[in-house]
């Protein structure tokens, strides 16, 4: 008995690395990190991936959606969504499987930056703490934008609108915490709270707080309900 | 099999399905009749569990479908229409992912489908770059996949060529002999041919439903004799034909224009059409009554009421 979450996720994956557009994201995706750390490297002579790190959650609110906007958007204009959906499938099925392709898919953008590392080791002496802390906070990063992503992308039939809509609440919650300066005090906390940015720096400077944790895993669980509620009430009606 | 009961479906305030009830038996072949919107394709999607119903219940094999759904979606093979599939993908690897999904043997159904469906030319090229008959075949091999007891196709000729269209014909057929087929279309000729039981759909109610053979006899005249003669008036024929059992009206027509050049000692001719009630076949009657009166007879020729007639009436006349 194969896994329908299985096979979904095995063909969105090679879809993925069929279609030129994953490759020019991903090679975006180097472009701009590269840029970020050999920058420090060789102008202030520095082996750190403090500022590579400090800028991934704006750089995958931009990525992330590039790489989800074509998974349920694509399928409702061309129609495929309803023979997807007459296989003996659920929604939540579907919903998983093409989650789980988008997030190995961002996971494998990150793969190059192991280059970085190397560099940092043969030149420097890094911490450990906020190396494997960085890379841990991206995971979480990784997971909860694709599931923002997937619902952004269940919600219309346009894949531009898919990745602004993606790209927008992924921003905001990148970039929460910057604005923090001119808010009144009250709004702070809370608005901390729902800053991934905040929850990724600290993750990132290499203390696991399980209260982070629990923040990527809840914006993902929360947004993978949301996809499987936006496809079950559209065929609703 | 398949019973619908009371299923109406509303999109807002639309009602595209309204209060439509049938069942149908196992080994059938159904056509879905109706013009365009009328209600079929909405029909179909509920029972492929695609579009739930906004009231009524849908079963099959006795199991509401909303309760289990995979269970349900198992038995059913499904082909929405024009084949809406993964583009990006390659035919062999199209078939191989649904052979997965559906959890099917995919050493022996996917050469078996390909010979079926006749895609062993197209195994390596890109689903998006076929043809649309190509496609079609692919929806059908895909739909097949499961060995499902049920077959549903939304408009599978759609868009086909002749060749193509009596290819899909030929293997729906060949199908339908061991399952039970839906399909839905707006060519009346391709019901006449395949399906045994036909369903009129109109504004989202069922307008009629019957065996294909009887559709003529029961919704409209089944038959009317087209008759040209010459040695009477028109009243005198009339007469003459009124009488005869199984005649339900008689109406005049022009005569011809384009009939063979008639003596000029023949005196002008008057035609009739004579609309048949049942089954009878009353030419003979016809022809002996004309000769007893001495009446020269030049035309007689019965016409079967198409299926066309039938299906305006019900679909644009009142609902039944």
């Amino acid at each position: 008995m194969k896994n329908p979450k299985a096979v979904i996720l095995k063909r969105e994956l090679s879809a993925y690395f069929t279609s030129p557009v994953a490759y020019i994201v991903s090679g975006l995706f180097i472009v701009f990190s590269s840029f970020l750390f050999f920058a420090i490297f060789f102008l202030q002579n520095r082996a750190e991936l403090r500022q590579f790190f400090s800028n991934l959650p704006m750089l995958f609110a931009f990525f992330i959606p590039a790489i989800t906007m074509r998974l349920f958007s694509e399928e409702r204009r061309n129609g495929s969504l309803e023979t997807l959906l007459t296989l003996p499938v659920t929604s939540f099925d579907v919903v998983i499987g093409k989650y789980l392709a988008a997030f190995c898919f961002s996971l494998c953008m990150l793969v190059p930056t192991i280059a970085y590392v190397i560099t940092v080791f043969i030149f420097g002496k890094p911490d450990l703490g906020p190396l494997i802390g960085g890379y841990l906070g991206a995971v979480f990063l990784a997971a909860s934008f694709s599931s923002i992503g997937l619902f952004a992308s269940a919600v219309t039939k346009n894949q531009i609108l898919s990745f602004f809509i993606a790209f927008a609440l992924c921003i905001v919650l990148a970039l929460a915490d910057s604005f923090l300066v001119f808010l009144p005090s009250p709004v702070v906390g809370l608005l901390q709270y729902f800053s991934a940015g905040s929850h990724f720096t600290s993750i990132s400077r290499g203390i696991i707080d399980t209260r982070d944790i629990v923040y990527f895993v809840s914006i993902t669980a929360v947004f993978l309900t949301l996809t499987v509620k936006v496809l079950d009430t559209r065929r609703a009606g | 099999m398949i019973e619908v009961e009371h299923v109406s479906r509303s999109f807002g305030s639309f009602r595209a399905v309204d209060d439509v009830s049938f069942s149908i038996k196992t080994g059938e072949i159904v056509g879905l009749l109706g013009p365009n919107g009328a209600g079929k394709t909405t029909t179909m999607r509920m029972i492929t569990g695609f579009l739930p119903v906004s009231s009524g219940t849908i079963k099959i094999d006795g199991q509401n479908i909303t309760e289990d759904e995979k269970t349900a979606k198992r038995k059913i093979g499904y082909m929405p229409e024009s084949a809406p599939l993964y583009g990006d993908m390659i035919v062999e690897d199209y078939l191989r992912y649904v052979a997965a999904m559906q959890n099917a043997d995919e050493k022996e159904k996917v050469p078996q489908l390909c010979r079926i469906c006749g895609l062993t030319e197209v195994m390596h090229k890109n689903v998006s770059d076929l043809s649309r008959g190509y496609r079609q075949r692919v929806g059908l091999a895909h739909a097949l996949m499961n060995d499902p007891e049920i077959l549903i196709l939304d408009e599978p000729t759609s868009g086909l060529d002749p060749n193509q269209i009596g290819e899909v014909r030929d293997l729906i057929k060949e199908i339908g002999k061991t399952r039970t087929v839906i399909i839905s279309t707006h060519i009346l000729s391709e019901v006449e041919m395949l399906c045994g039981r036909v369903i009129i759909i109109s504004h989202g109610k069922i307008a009629a439903d019957s065996p294909t053979s009887d559709l003529r006899t029961r919704f409209g005249n089944s038959a009317s004799i087209h008759i040209q003669a010459a040695g009477c008036t028109q009243n005198q024929l009339e007469k003459m034909l009124s009488s005869l059992d199984g005649v339900s009206s008689v109406r005049f027509i022009e005569e011809d224009s384009d009939a063979l050049t008639i003596p000029s000692s023949v005196k002008k001719r008057c035609g009739a059409v004579v609309s048949v009630s049942g089954d009878n076949e009353i030419r003979p009657l016809i022809v002996s009554g004309i000769a007893e009166k001495g009446w020269t007879l030049y035309d007689i020729a019965l016409q079967r009421n198409s299926l066309e007639d039938v299906f305006r009436t019900l679909t644009t006349g009142g609902v039944q």
